[in-house]
């Protein structure tokens, strides 16, 4: 008996041993993830943002190399806080903080420390940062534009968020991600793909040799160029007439639906969100909330369109048939329309019939025709819908589907609308009760794109690409069918031609007869919109926008454009004057009415801004 | 001489030197540094490694050229002589991280205690195989434990814990030659209660243990037990059990409390105390099925396991050579200790099979405790893995320890 104990001792010890490392080596499969996480060390090589162009292939961004310091919690050694701090140009608070926040994050991945020292503040920190184990620097690439407008279309950089990181495990503490724009819409062309390389280190943190004979090593590479739609001189000169000025001011190609320009006053400089200091502006820009620079009017402001409506109106009465081209209304300086309501005229030859109705810009006239076309039917509410089709066939109501990431879809109402509005069928309601819709002052809201988009689609005479900001990219033209695909109106073309005559006599004779443009065929139509505003909880009328759409030259369009300038009066006084201008320099590439650009760039609405805010009492439109 | 390589046990002789190449040859691999460097460049570790392992086999001949009757008459001279050199370094000793348990020699280093054991094994061979063969006698058994002890006391002196874990290991030959029961029990239950406690603590262990102990006592009660050994068996293990706590934190050194709060999980400090398990149980378990590939573990290419030549040795195994490399070495170890239990078995003469036993057991302890500490199963206890840590006087102790009796049973049959 005795003479087992050595046999059992050893058949018991083989036998646990066997099974402990058959469960270590063999079961257990996280010590293969946690071998490479100590032992493997990830170094990347961030490539090249892709540049933007702009249409003519002129340079807008480019870049330039920025330096963030980067630590690994786990591997810093002891140092003295005040001196780096002061290297960094850091608090030490600051920095013991952001040691903190990495620890957090995680004891051994790299965390940002500090972003995008410049070239002379890194060349002055490398020769010293040998002395902090743990804190390394990384190259990165910045923006840098050679342009000094555009920053709505653009976009900008910024460091991902926590938020982002823990949805995209692509991106990691102190990546930089396109915001906005351009920037947004297209980041993953043109952030290009992270290089990696693998190195097998020691525990003195010391890198050895390529891990796996760089097996799992990627190369970078460089972000893909985009060429925009925009015609950066256009664009530059929009923001320059937009300048001191709230609104914005879409441009379309017809015939393409590529954006010429898309400009939002106010404005800023994209070069102040590269770097160190974009933090501090971007804070400045954010909080202004009574200019709101960050905001983009073009894309996203909703105003009542006002009268350039009238030739969607007109349109959608000729292809319903209720009303002939050559019938004739009387103007009594506006239109009754029963138990005392009255849609007010201005002065102007009288009667008119479609032609002339928009030369004049009529209320009255297209009042009843508006009428017309929803009495047409057996309910006001089939009349409605009717109508809403037609107009959403040009892309009202709808964000439009453009390559940016902000937008609005404005208010295209249908009887749905109305029905919840009045209460219905407790209490009814008549076509009456939606005429101010005739004259784009009703429930109808528009984003300049929007109105600029109509436009393009009367231009074509019933068609439209979608709008889009990307001609190509690395070269190759866009093929995405969203916007090679023409999108057809409900109106037959035959019915533009009179419109589109009566928005040449807009020019010829008509509201913006001072506005012509010497050699070229342009159509317009101004538009006065009243608004209002809430200042301390009251509301308030504000004097007038200001809007114009055109389009040029009549036969084959160029250019379609719609401009809003905020309590701009009138429609031919800002907006007007800025659409003729803008075609000029367009179609002419150089502008010889001097005056009428004098006038622009010296007259601004900061005054009329002020006014709400001023506490004291004002009078509109004055 | 000729005769002799004839009657040896060749298969001993060939698992040992498997034991010793393949050691070797992890040995390399935790401390190259590039593959164009001499394997015999002394001043690299595998280089000395090198030397170490030739020169044993100088040593190795000596031995088996050596009279097989001169180990049984001069064994006391031999532990006299043995114990001289562990008070000597006393004197002459050099200290080494806070142990003083070596000779210096310039470049080199020696330490005695890994030879004493085998003049231990010779010494308490001697003295079983001469006395009246009775270790029922409690006389007896005492001048036995002071042969194993006073060589124990001076490791303990250095101090050495971890060594003096080793002389556990005569006990086995102790036991096979008439050591009651009783010892052998005692020990189990101690060592069982000990790790049960740690585990659960004593508020659970008691009552269990309680209600087991009166289960087995009522199914026995046929036989008429004696009442009066299951009372002091059940004061001991309850005493014994309250204690626990006081030995970990008052009897152990704050490190070996350390060691043992890290083996049952009670410390996750992987920066800390629980560093080197941590790294040693990650370079074993990321071995996988059959491994990095020789020179190819990450873990131990970025060295992050410390010593991880000498008693960490096997988790380079197990990361280099997975799974594969260490269920081979787990199994050559547990064939040479069986292929010794079969040879010291076939002993006509008593001496030769008590030092077989010894030898066994010896081996068998240092396998036991090495592993069992690398891969977490055993708190941290500094000794090498026979024939394959890195380590002159490691080398040469187990190659004499094992030699002697290789000789002596190529010798069995004119022994006596």
């Amino acid at each position: 008996m005795r003479k087992l104990l050595p046999i059992l001792l050893v058949s018991f010890t083989a036998f646990l041993f066997l099974i402990r490392l058959f469960y270590l080596q063999v079961l257990n499969e996280n010590y293969d993830e946690v071998s490479t996480n100590i032992s493997v060390r990830k170094v990347y090589d961030y490539p090249q943002r892709g540049y933007i162009y702009d249409r003519n292939g002129k340079l807008m961004v480019g870049n330039q190399p920025a330096y963030d310091v980067m630590a690994v919690p786990l591997e810093i050694k002891e140092f003295d806080t005040l001196e780096l701090a002061s290297l960094l140009k850091l608090t030490p608070e600051r920095l013991e903080t952001q040691l903190q926040k990495a620890w957090r994050y995680s004891p051994r991945l790299a965390s940002l420390i500090t972003p995008q020292l410049t070239k002379k503040e890194y060349a002055y920190l490398q020769e010293r940062m040998h002395k902090y184990e743990g804190f390394y620097i990384q190259k990165r690439s910045l923006r840098d534009y050679n342009v000094d407008h555009s920053s709505n279309i653009l976009g900008y950089i910024a460091e991902v968020g926590q938020g982002e990181i823990s949805q995209n495990s692509y991106y990691q503490s102190g990546d930089l991600k396109g915001k906005q724009g351009v920037e947004e819409q297209y980041e993953k062309v043109l952030r290009g793909e992270r290089g990696v390389k693998h190195y097998l280190r020691d525990i003195h943190n010391k890198n050895i040799k390529p891990f796996k004979e760089g097996k799992f090593d990627t190369l970078s590479q460089k972000g893909s160029d985009l060429h925009l739609t925009i015609d950066a001189e256009l664009q530059a000169y929009g923001e320059l007439l937009l300048q001191g000025k709230r609104g914005g001011i879409v441009a379309i190609e017809p015939s393409t639906g590529e954006i010429l320009s898309l400009v939002t006053a106010p404005s800023y400089d994209p070069d102040l969100l590269v770097g160190r200091k974009r933090s501090r502006n971007f804070t400045r820009l954010w909080y202004d909330s009574i200019s709101k620079p960050l905001y983009n009017r073009a894309l996203q402001a909703t105003y009542a369109p006002g009268s350039p409506f009238k030739a969607l109106t007109g349109l959608v009465a000729l292809q319903e048939g209720v009303v002939g081209l050559k019938e004739s209304f009387n103007c009594y300086g506006g239109y009754s329309y029963g138990r005392g309501a009255r849609m007010g005229c201005h002065n102007h030859p009288s009667p008119v019939e479609m032609v002339t109705g928009i030369a004049h810009s009529c209320n009255a006239y297209f009042a009843q025709i508006y009428r017309r076309t929803i009495e047409k039917y057996d309910t006001p509410q089939k009349g409605i819908d009717v109508w809403q089709k037609h107009m959403a066939s040009f892309g009202l109501g709808d964000y439009l589907g453009y390559d940016l990431p902000v937008g609005s879809p404005g208010l295209l109402p249908d009887s749905d609308y109305y029905n919840r509005a009045y209460n219905y069928p407790t209490y009814k309601w008549y076509a009456s009760a939606t005429l101010s819709n005739a004259i784009g002052q009703g429930e109808v809201l528009t984003t300049p794109v929007q109105l600029a988009n109509a436009t393009a689609a009367i231009a074509n005479k019933g068609w439209f690409y979608r709008p889009h900001i990307i001609k190509s990219v690395a070269g190759s033209p866009i093929d995405d069918e969203k916007y090679t695909t023409k999108q057809v109106t409900t109106i037959d073309k035959e019915h533009f031609e009179p419109i589109i005559q009566g928005m040449h006599d807009v020019f010829n004779y008509g509201t913006a007869s001072y506005l012509r443009v010497p050699g070229i065929e342009v159509c317009g139509k101004t538009g006065t919109s009243e608004n209002y505003t809430v200042v301390d909880g009251e509301r308030m009328q504000l004097t007038d926008h200001s809007i114009f759409v055109a389009f040029a030259p009549k036969e084959n369009p160029k250019i379609a454009l719609a401009v809003f300038v905020e309590n701009g009066y009138w429609g031919s006084r800002y907006a007007g004057r800025i659409s003729s201008l803008m075609i000029e320099k367009y179609l002419k590439d150089k502008i010889e009415r001097k005056d009428l650009e004098k006038w622009i760039l010296s007259n601004t609405l900061e005054d009329e801004y002020a006014k709400p805010y001023s506490g004291e009492p004002f009078k509109i439109n004055q | 001489m000729p005769k002799t390589l004839l009657q040896i046990d060749w298969l001993t002789i060939l698992i040992i030197t498997v034991l010793i190449g393949f050691g070797w040859v992890n040995i390399y691999s935790t401390t190259f540094i590039s593959l164009e460097e001499n394997i015999f460049d002394l001043s690299k570790i595998y280089g000395k490694q090198l030397m170490w392992i030739i020169l044993g086999l100088v040593i190795s001949s000596v031995i088996l050229a050596m009279d097989s009757k001169f180990f049984k008459r001069f064994a006391n001279v031999i532990y006299i002589f043995a114990l001289l050199s562990l008070i000597g370094l006393f004197l002459f000793g050099k200290t080494i991280a806070g142990q003083t348990a070596w000779y210096s020699f310039g470049a080199f280093s020696i330490q005695p205690a890994e030879f004493v054991k085998t003049a231990v094994a010779l010494a308490l061979a001697k003295y079983i195989s001469e006395m009246d063969n009775d270790l029922s006698r409690f006389t007896s058994q005492l001048k036995g434990f002071a042969i194993i002890g006073i060589p124990l006391a001076l490791i303990m002196l250095q101090p050495d814990a971890g060594s003096a874990v080793i002389y556990l290991a005569f006990m086995i030959p102790l036991y096979r030659e008439g050591l009651p029961h009783f010892y052998i029990s005692f020990g189990f239950l101690a060592a069982a209660i000990f790790i049960l406690t740690l585990k659960f603590g004593f508020s659970i262990f008691a009552p269990v243990f309680v209600a087991v102990f009166v289960i087995i006592y009522l199914f026995n009660r046929k036989k008429k037990p004696k009442l009066w050994r299951y009372a002091l068996t059940l004061i001991f293990a309850l005493g014994f059990s309250y204690s626990v706590n006081f030995i970990l934190n008052s009897v152990l050194l704050p490190h070996q409390k350390d060691r043992f709060d890290v083996l049952i999980g009670e410390t996750n400090d992987i920066k800390g105390s629980a560093f080197n398990l941590y790294q040693s149980e990650v370079a074993i378990g990321s071995g996988g099925w059959s491994g990095k590939g020789w020179l190819k573990g990450s873990q131990t290419q970025g060295r992050f396991v410390p010593e991880q030549h000498t008693d960490y040795i096997f988790s380079t195994v197990g990361e280099e050579w997975g799974f594969m490399g260490t269920s081979i070495v787990i199994l050559l170890f547990s064939m040479l200790i069986l292929r010794l239990f079969h040879l010291a078995e076939r002993q006509k003469s008593q001496f030769s099979r008590v030092y077989g036993y010894s030898v066994l057991s010896v081996i068998f302890v240092h396998f036991f405790v090495n592993i069992a500490m690398v891969i977490g199963l055993f708190p941290t206890v500094g000794i090498p893995l026979p024939f394959f840590s890195y380590g002159g006087s490691g080398l040469w102790g187990f190659l004499i320890l094992v030699l002697i009796f290789l000789k002596l049973d190529a010798k069995r049959k004119s022994l006596d």
